[in-house]
């Protein structure tokens, strides 16, 4: 289970009415190598895992749901009081039609999320390495975004969603080192 | 010379419904160990037997199932 603290990880600050930023940042909402894909990848993976690593797994996992809350926090300011004239110029005209300004689990091309981006594959090497090329996609989708964006306060935020990815990154590499140790190698039938 | 294979004992709860398995087992091939091929790895003796490794080098070669488990064990 999970207590829930009423706060966001890290500020989210938005100085520019931006809705067509907005459409962007969705990708890490609801897009392949976004936050609610690596959620519920590594959350899931936790069950059949090797012990040694559930830990990591459930710790990453837990940190992605709040990297969630900041995108949607995001997506949120840009879009909670622009007209739908805004909205049509941004190119969220097909958005407004079929959500208002609901958000909406779908990456930049508004395809809606699918359990197709995320694989369990059951072998504990495969899983990880996975999750590590998973880490690395987040980076450049969050270095893509920051590319496109011109908002100082906004940038900042996706810098630290940025270099959080990089860390994970690290930690799934280590796990994989941890899951190579030869310490396991003994046969203990 | 790293094993191919590693072991690890899941946690047993009293109130699982099927009878545990105890230890189960992953693959860790060559490839995991080996950042960048160095030259001059020993090849196999024929190719007939690099043919039916699928690889020219006997240290690259990755063995499945576990030769260590009869084959009425669960991999
Ligand atoms: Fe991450």
């Amino acid at each position: 289970m999970w207590y829930y603290e009423k706060k966001l990880q890290y500020p989210v600050k938005v100085r520019d009415c931006n809705p067509r930023l907005a459409k962007y940042l969705i990708e890490q909402y609801g897009g392949a190598d976004g936050e609610l894909a690596a959620a519920l990848r590594y959350l899931n993976q936790r069950y059949t895992i090797p012990d040694k690593v559930v830990g990591l797994l459930n710790d990453i996992g837990t940190e992605e749901f709040a990297h969630l809350e900041m995108i949607a926090t995001m997506v949120y300011k840009l879009t909670k009081d622009a007209t739908p004239e805004q909205l049509k110029e941004a190119g969220l005209g097909a958005h407004y039609a079929n959500h208002d300004r609901a958000l909406f689990y779908q990456n930049a091309a508004g395809d809606p999320f699918t359990a197709t981006y995320i694989q369990a594959k059951g072998d504990p090497i495969a899983d990880l390495y996975e999750d590590i090329a998973a880490e690395e996609k987040a980076r450049a989708t969050y270095q893509w975004i920051i590319n496109m964006s011109d908002d100082p306060e906004l940038n900042d935020s996706l810098k630290f969603l940025r270099e959080r990815e990089v860390i994970h990154s690290l930690r799934f590499r280590e796990a994989v080192e941890i899951l190579k140790d030869e310490r396991d190698r003994k046969k203990i039938f | 010379m790293f094993s191919q294979f590693k072991y690890w004992e899941p946690y047993i709860s009293p109130f699982d419904p099927c009878p545990p398995i105890r230890v189960k087992s992953y693959s860790t091939p060559p490839n995991l160990y080996i950042n960048f091929q160095p030259p001059g790895m020993p090849q196999f003796k024929t190719p007939k037997q690099a043919l039916l490794h699928g690889t020219l080098w006997p240290d690259l070669y990755s063995p499945y199932p576990n030769p260590a488990k009869r084959g009425d064990q669960l991999e």
